[in-house]
């Protein structure tokens, strides 16, 4: 059992840079939080982005203040026994913390080497930890993985195998920050189902800060919400969720039950859909798209990288005025084919054409666009968007952006003010959120005006109201006949944001059609609404709008 | 017990190394060209035959075009200022006169056999030498090879481990930022392009770092020790006087003038107390070594067939110095004793058991998260 006793968290005021710039003083992240953890159950972290969920899970861990400042106060109690002060490497029989990126806290360069690694540390004997790995192979199912390098290995492998990694020192809780927020939805469901195991049989005490709640909640058996201004709830999800307010996050599911007043709320999709049998309503009719401009063009095209074939014969056309989001497992080839639309080449193109809209109004191949002034004709964001930024403050960003394409000066500071009013001039692009830092990097290739415009995950890290913003933002790019691309691994967002579906299946195009009749063909991509109430269905506000209908 | 040595393995590091400084001790006493070149035939055929898939399997090529740059420019240089060895005239130069500063020196001149040969035998040891060390890069793993330090160097270790990892992660950022920079408007000029790829490079290169000591922390990395104060005492004491004796007995060894008993007695002494430190150290670290790499029947063998190769070149630079430093003028020849002080590497080749293959190669980047996209 591990306890929290009146535990506060702030960033002094003095240390950051608030006091020099004239900013008051920051109230504290977490203020005087009290709760009690217990072995054999999952606990879901939930709240808005930058609220202080990490804050939380680094008290546990230890982690917080060591590694990110700022002043703790209260107590963390385990049995009993006071280990406030106690450093993370002297925790690992309670505890085993794994951080956003997996594969940035690998020691080792081998799975089995890192199972062991942390067995190693504790000095445990040799046939011990024989044994271990070997259990720990078998459990979190990644034994036919021992040998493999760790580079090589996809998301969801290395989330599990970092699992692995803590589990093997024998924790008793597990802490987890946002584990499937990289994973497409099939990885996701994986790594949930291993943790779920690792509650019911092991009887480990598992704590998750997640942002897709749709996937955490159904097997949560309590809920802390991080509401904001250092306050936490804590209880079943269904209570949580049932008193928090609007603007905290929410699952499609959950929304979808508020807006139709279900009580219970129901926090998965059976009890969802065994609720809404009385429901009836007409879904929306489809409306055909009108026939448009293509500002993308991809026929028959192949891409190698090596000896294996990435994309084989994808083709597709991205119509002006229109959103495509492009599906697909992890190693699918959606990032390869986003930067051959770019013109980087990321491979060798076997055959095929790309085209894309050229300066004339033509169609031309990205790669005959001269190299450094490609963002003219095709802007991209790729996953990582903060390797754009290089400067100091987001006023510095706004005007090397002009100036390098000769716009207005202050042009991208409106483009930005549009997205996301209020982000301070002087503010290091570093300390923004990240759903701040995605408009800064948005308006720097937007102001180029590009007829074309792709994004790489975009919505890793954004909560619910940032990816409204989102879509919203993408809605806006396609009124002014933009054609927009985004590779995403988010059913909701797609649900929310895009026009067309095109999936992706080990380097072909499986279906592309209209997201309507894409979602409700395959069910690992379907969003909840659909999952829910059937084809024909994609988000709560078509159903309030129907019921309201109805009504009428 | 012989035929576990066929199946497929990795050879102890250490073994590598041992086996590879032998030779390269063989092939540094002696300048018979015959020999020399017999030397680095064993160690290319060796290489050849047990190095693995791994990246740095492919180091001994480098080393190949090293060699043959230092035996060319040995040989040019003997060329360019060798003037003034008597012997043969292969062909006349001019002799360029160079100002008094720098007497002794002389520019082009008559280019004699000897001079030639000289540098060229000259010239082959130090490739026979580079080889050798490239051929234990080639076949042993580095990692495993850190991995196999004394516990109380275990840090040092560490720090070197986490160093070579970042080497590849540090090109993997770049060429992600240089693709990425080239997606945005921004001003021109070489100090800002600069820029623009150095501050993202580094961020994230400092974001990793601390990513990694938290993951290391939170895995138990650098635990208290639980050593008492005068255990702490007894292992300083014991480096210090070890170190001092080190330093005394190498003065004493490079200087002929200083006593002879403060010489090899006083080396191997402050050794032999340096060894009893790191020991002593060890034994409190509280960590143990998972799989750690076997000394077994093959490892013997491949370490032995070294120093073999040391011992017998030591005895012919004793017995048969004709043989080991051959006169410039006559043919080199082997006796048989030489020709086994050549021969007896290739022993590891055949001892050796076979490479493990089937290591993944590294594959091209484009994004951080692309690598799942490779790896599917």
């Amino acid at each position: 059992m591990i306890e929290l006793r009146g535990v506060t968290v702030g960033y002094d005021p003095r240390a950051a840079g608030a006091a020099r710039a004239g900013r008051p003083a920051a109230p504290p992240v977490l203020d005087a939080v009290d709760l009690v953890l217990e072995e054999g159950e999952l606990v879901l972290v939930a709240g808005r982005t930058g609220v202080g969920k990490s804050t939380l899970l680094g008290v546990l861990s230890g982690l917080v203040p060591r590694f990110t400042g700022g002043r703790l106060s209260g107590s963390v109690l385990a049995d009993g026994v006071d280990v406030t002060a106690t450093p993370p490497r002297e925790r690992t029989h309670l505890v085993g913390y794994v951080g956003q990126d997996p594969a940035a806290g690998f020691v080792t360069d081998t799975v089995e080497e890192e199972l062991a690694y942390g067995m190693e540390q504790l000095g445990l004997p040799p046939t011990t930890m024989r044994r271990r790995v070997e259990e720990t192979l078998d459990l979190l199912g990644v034994a036919d993985l021992r040998d493999r390098d760790l580079r090589t290995l996809s998301g969801g492998q290395q989330q599990r195998v970092a699992i692995g990694s803590v589990l093997a020192m024998h924790p008793r809780f597990l802490v987890l920050d946002e584990p499937t927020s990289a994973l497409d939805p099939t990885a996701a469901e994986e790594v949930l189902a291993t943790l779920t195991r690792l509650v019911h049989d092991v009887g480990l005490g598992v704590v998750v800060a997640e942002h897709r709640l749709e996937r955490v909640v159904p097997f949560a058996d309590r809920m802390v919400l991080v509401a904001g201004g250092g306050a936490v709830r804590v209880g079943e999800p269904a209570a949580v969720l049932r008193d928090a307010g609007d603007d905290q996050p929410a699952p499609p599911i959950v929304e979808l039950g508020r807006a139709l007043g279900w009580s219970p709320l129901p926090l998965t999709v059976r009890e969802a859909r065994r609720r809404a049998r009385g429901l009836d309503l007409t879904p929306p009719a489809e409306v055909p798209a009108p026939p448009a401009a293509a500002r993308a063009e991809v026929r028959r095209l192949v891409v190698a990288r090596g000896a294996r074939t990435v994309l084989d014969e994808v083709s597709l056309t991205l119509g002006a005025g229109r959103t495509t989001a492009l599906m697909g497992r992890n190693g699918a080839g959606k990032s390869t084919l986003l930067w051959t639309l770019q013109g980087a080449s990321p491979g060798t193109r076997h055959g095929g054409t790309v085209r894309v809209a050229g300066a004339d109004g033509g169609l031309v191949d990205p790669e005959d666009l001269p190299r450094d002034e490609r963002w003219r004709r095709v802007g991209m964001v790729p996953q990582t968007a903060a390797d754009l930024l290089y400067l100091e403050t987001v006023a510095e960003e706004c005007a090397a952006a002009d100036e390098g394409a000769g716009t207005t000066p202050g042009a991208c500071r409106d483009l930005l003010d549009a997205m996301v009013p209020g982000v301070p001039d002087d503010r290091h692009p570093r300390d923004l959120s990240e759903g701040q830092r995605l408009a800064l990097v948005l308006a720097i290739v937007l102001v180029a005006e590009p007829d074309l415009l792709l994004l790489d995950e975009p919505t890793r890290g954004l909560d619910y109201p940032a990816k409204r913003v989102l879509a919203r933002v993408l809605a806006q790019q396609t009124a002014a006949g933009r054609a927009v691309l985004v590779a995403t691994h988010d059913v909701e967002f797609t649900a929310l944001a895009a026009d067309t579906v095109v999936v992706l299946g080990d380097g072909e195009v499986v279906s592309d059609g209209p997201v309507r009749r894409v979602v409700a063909e395959s069910p690992s991509f379907a969003p909840q609404v659909t999952k829910v109430l059937g084809a024909g269905w994609l988000g709560v506000d078509e159903v309030v709008a129907a019921r309201a209908g109805a009504a009428r | 017990m012989s035929t576990t040595t066929r199946l497929p393995r990795d050879l102890h590091p250490v073994a590598w190394w041992v086996w590879a400084l032998g030779l390269a001790a063989a092939a540094s006493l002696t300048a018979n060209p015959l020999l020399l070149v017999v030397v680095v035939l064993v160690t290319a055929t060796t290489v050849a035959l047990r190095r693995g898939d791994h990246p740095w399997s492919r180091a001994y090529r480098v080393y190949v075009w090293l060699a043959v740059v230092v035996v060319v420019v040995r040989v040019v240089l003997r060329v360019l200022l060798g003037g003034g060895y008597d012997g043969t005239v292969l062909l006349r130069l001019p002799e360029v006169p160079l100002p008094d500063v720098v007497l002794g020196i002389s520019l082009l001149g008559d280019v004699t056999a000897e001079n030639v040969l000289g540098g060229l035998y000259d010239g082959l040891r130090l490739a026979a030498l580079l080889l050798c060390v490239g051929a234990a890069n080639a076949l042993a793993n580095p990692k495993r090879l850190l991995k196999s330090v004394p516990p109380a160097l275990y840090e040092v270790g560490a720090v070197l481990v986490v160093a070579i990892t970042v080497v590849p992660q540090l090109a993997d950022s770049a060429r992600r930022v240089h693709a990425a920079q080239r997606l945005r408007p921004g001003p021109r000029g070489r100090v800002r392009s600069l820029r623009r790829l150095l501050v993202p490079v580094l961020e994230d290169a400092l974001e990793r770092s601390l990513a990694l000591a938290a993951g290391m922390d939170v895995r138990g990395y650098g635990r208290r020790g639980d050593a008492s104060a005068a255990q702490r005492r007894r292992t300083g004491a014991l480096m210090v006087l070890g170190l001092l004796g080190v330093v005394v007995g190498t003065y004493a060894v490079l200087d002929a003038t200083a006593p002879r008993w403060l010489a090899l007695p006083m080396l191997l002494g402050g050794l032999a107390v340096a060894v009893l430190g790191l020991l002593s150290a060890g034994s409190r670290v509280g960590r143990s070594r998972y799989r750690p790499d076997r000394w077994r029947a093959a490892e013997v063998v491949v370490a032995l067939s070294g120093l073999a190769a040391a011992v017998l070149a030591w005895l012919v630079s004793r017995e048969q110095p004709l043989i080991a430093y051959p006169e410039l003028v006559a043919v080199p020849q082997l006796s048989l004793l030489a020709l086994a002080a050549g021969l007896v590497g290739l022993v590891a080749a055949v001892a050796a058991p076979p490479p493990v293959l089937g290591a993944t190669p590294a594959p091209f980047l484009v994004g951080r998260r692309d690598r799942e996209e490779v790896a599917a």
